[in-house]
């Protein structure tokens, strides 16, 4: 599992997780989201066009997350889920709270 | 030590699989004939043979009787599928586990006896002390017996905290092992525990394996009725049979996907539903604060809020996604509130305290932030200033919105439901379609209460834990359960409502020796025969189902309980209906003072004074011609049956803890 984070502007930050997102990695975005949201970049989309496969743990990430941006006036948004991630999402419901953008311009600009 | 579930060694033989397969049969065949003869009996009661002169007697006592035959009923579905399970297979390579002990005021040494034997599990793990005490003595010895020490989160500052059940959810972010080991601060593991129950998460669908609880400060007569080997071993194969095997709360294992999907989806239903009705409830203020507006500035705010609450109302109606709704709802009260200026800000603060006063209701037990319909309705009734209105909506929203501001922690894993987490966890994953397993082997030791009154107020809260989940979350409509399972937990429920049958069943031969009402029109062949045949079945039915255990104790305490079932009953129904808080403590584990302990069994020894006098009174009566020998005889017999159930009570209140533990650090 490896991250890599895009500042798009000072507002606004993109996270890219590559792999497989599961218990073991979710603390990870959590920091991440985290340290956007704290260097000011408070609106996080997280790109998940190649996130192999995540669980619930990767989807209470996502949701901690949520939270960070939320307190800090900004959003969290998540683009371009894989087959088995948009799986996960429906499974859970958790499509009814967040759901996916198609490309991460789209949820930038939403 | 009474019978201790041991490791199957010579069961996994065919001669053995052949005796449980002709075991099964037996109870199978025990358990239509219980049902049949108990149709028999309570179908005649109810046509035949109720006294209807005497019906405020008579009536309740059939109706007693109907509760138990049904009691009797489920516990014969239960026993229709109950059997051993094989050998486990064996534990996975490289899974990753965590063992937690949760502490909140146990003493020290206790804790860190048990924390040193999770430690050496064989089985590689990492063990964590969750100490809700926050005490530094802890942290330092846990830390120089090397394991891990988990306090809560600064999140939890000021927000409920949930009790066990978020002392357990704190620890799940907190930790990344696949699996779960929990653990009561007392219960002492087997170095084997793990390697004995992981094997059976091989199979992916399954959550959670349950062990027994097993008490070794309890002497042979177990005078508290301490152990409960029917529970932790037929009835937890039984409903194993049906797929509901019962989470206990400790000595299990559970699988932290599962915990976190119970998490996500409730999280998701959670906020649904809170966000809606807070829409909604803002969108009624809005309307009376419209017609009070005190110029067209406020009034055109006032109208761009409220139709945004209808637009978002609309698009969540619409099924469109929560976060993206209220995303925008929050922009547009933002815009609406920077056209007007902050003119009364005494107003508006005052506004701001309303809500907090209002919408959300601590209840102090489950430490739970409600928002209850009533105050919410309140809350749109209030007088509200126009621009504090604004800021009132934006609160309102605020605090139930996706990031979930009114807890600590968005997900909260482990049900926070109830005052007993253990229970409406595991219905929980059962209507997510996840698989539970009951693994009969002690595999830890842990401490039972050691006098009358800690053991009374621990049966309390179990009891009002179970009634609440039952009123809140009732399984026999919760959506995804199979209708064993319903049948599996409406079973338990049931049970704790015993405490109302037991009153008429104590009463009625003090009506009859003292008063000479009959509840019954005779005291026939007719009826000896139908309520012999169903009594001598039923009985049959617990011995060969308890396999040599001692089930006694527990059928004395089912009844000699009455006041508490009772009292469970009423407060649980007026904690979920009223929102009356339950007066819940967390369970002694050293023994308490002894002195006084008659105070919690009052009821109980007032009516052992009663049964006592009413025979002596009907012995006179009948001596004397008022009533019949015959019908004396039968009531004087059904007083002994209570008083020799009654009398475990007695031997409780004299019983003055396990001889080691005196000696010991206690």
């Amino acid at each position: 599992m490896e991250y890599e984070t895009q500042e798009v502007d000072g507002t606004a930050a993109v996270i890219v997780p590559r792999g497989r997102l599961t218990m073991a990695s979710a603390p990870e975005l959590k920091a991440l989201v985290e340290r956007a949201v704290g260097s000011g970049r408070t609106l996080v989309v997280v790109d998940l066009g190649e996130t192999a496969f995540m669980d619930s743990s990767g989807l209470g990430a996502l949701v901690g997350g949520l939270r960070s941006a939320r307190t800090a006036g900004g959003d969290l948004r998540i683009a371009r889920p894989t087959e088995q991630v948009s799986t996960v999402l429906e499974l859970t419901t958790m499509d009814r709270v967040l759901r996916p953008f198609d490309s991460v311009e789209e949820a930038l600009d939403a | 030590m009474g019978v201790l579930p041991a490791r199957p060694g010579a069961s996994t033989t065919a001669a053995a699989t052949a005796a449980a397969t002709r075991r099964l049969d037996v109870l199978r065949v025990l358990a239509v004939l219980t049902v049949v003869l108990g149709l028999n009996y309570v179908v005649w009661r109810w046509l035949e043979s109720v006294n209807w002169n005497a019906w405020w007697i008579a009536v309740p006592l059939v109706v007693a009787e109907t509760y138990s035959l049904v009691e009797v009923s489920l516990f014969a579905m239960t026993m229709w599928r109950a059997r051993e399970r094989p050998e486990p297979p064996p534990p996975p390579d490289g899974a990753t586990v965590d063992v937690l002990i949760t502490t909140y005021d146990e003493p020290i040494d206790l804790v860190l006896r048990t924390a040193v034997a999770a430690r050496d599990i064989t089985y590689p793990h990492r063990t964590w002390v969750l100490d809700d005490g926050a005490r530094p003595t802890l942290r330092d010895a846990a830390h120089e017996a090397g394991v891990g020490y988990v306090v809560r989160t600064e999140d939890w500052r000021g927000r409920p905290r949930h009790a066990k059940a978020g002392n357990l959810n704190n620890a799940l972010f907190l930790t990344e092992g696949e699996f779960l080991l929990i653990l009561d601060a007392d219960q002492i593991p087997e170095p084997t525990i793990l390697d004995r129950t992981l094997g059976y998460f091989r199979d992916p669908e399954v959550a959670l394996v349950q062990t027994p609880q097993h008490f070794t400060n309890v002497t042979q007569a177990d005078p508290l009725g301490s152990q409960a080997p029917l529970f932790y071993g037929p009835i937890q194969q039984g409903k194993d049979g049906w797929n509901a095997a019962f989470f206990c709360g400790s000595n299990a294992v559970l699988r932290r996907e599962s915990l976190m999907q119970l998490g996500i989806v409730g999280y998701v239903r959670e906020t649904e539903r809170s966000v809606r009705q807070a829409l909604s409830t803002a969108r009624r203020m809005l309307g009376r604060a419209r017609r009070r507006a005190a110029n067209p500035t406020q009034a055109a705010a006032l109208d761009q809020v409220m139709s945004a609450a209808d637009v978002a109302l609309s698009r969540l109606r619409v099924g469109e996604a929560v976060g993206a709704v209220t995303f925008d709802f929050q922009r547009a009260v933002d815009d609406a509130s920077a056209s007007v200026v902050a003119r009364d800000v005494a107003t508006i603060q005052d506004d701001l305290r309303a809500i907090g006063a209002l919408a959300m209701e601590r209840d102090d037990e489950l430490g739970a932030v409600v928002v209850n319909d009533d105050a919410l309705s309140r809350l749109a009734e209030r007088d509200w200033s126009p621009l504090g209105a604004v800021e009132s909506v934006r609160a309102l929203v605020r605090a139930v919105d996706v990031d979930r501001v009114d807890e600590a922690q968005p997900l909260m894993p482990v049900a926070t439901v109830s005052v007993t987490e253990d229970m409406a966890t595991a219905m929980r994953l059962h209507a997510q379609g996840w698989r539970t397993v009951y693994h009969h082997e002690v595999l830890a030791l842990g401490l039972a209460p050691e006098d009358l009154s800690s053991m009374v107020a621990q049966r309390l809260r179990w009891a009002q834990g179970t009634l609440q989940v039952m009123l809140k979350e009732n399984p026999l409509r919760v959506p995804g359960l199979s209708l064993g399972q319903r049948l599996m937990y409406f079973s338990t429920m049931w049970s704790y409502l015993s405490g109302f049958a037991a009153v008429v069943y104590l009463l009625c031969p003090v009506l009859f020796l003292c008063l000479g009402v009959l509840p019954v029109t005779a005291w026939s062949v007719d009826f000896f025969a139908r309520f012999v045949a169903f009594q001598a079945a039923s009985q049959v039915l617990f011995l060969v189902a308890a396999r040599g255990v001692r089930t006694w104790r527990g059928q004395q305490y089912s009844l000699a309980l009455f006041p508490v079932w009772i009292r469970a009953t009423l407060t649980a129904a007026a904690n979920v209906w009223r929102g009356r808080p339950l007066t819940f403590k967390v369970t002694p584990k050293v023994r308490g003072e002894g002195a006084g302990a008659w105070r919690v069994v009052w009821p109980q020894l007032a009516v052992i004074v009663m049964l006592v006098t009413a025979s002596v009174v009907g012995a006179v009566r009948a001596a004397l011609g008022y009533t019949d020998w015959a019908d004396t005889s039968v009531n004087l017999m059904w007083v002994v049956y209570d008083l020799l159930v009654l009398s475990v009570i007695v031997q409780a209140l004299r019983y003055r803890g396990y001889p080691a533990g005196r000696e010991g650090a206690s």
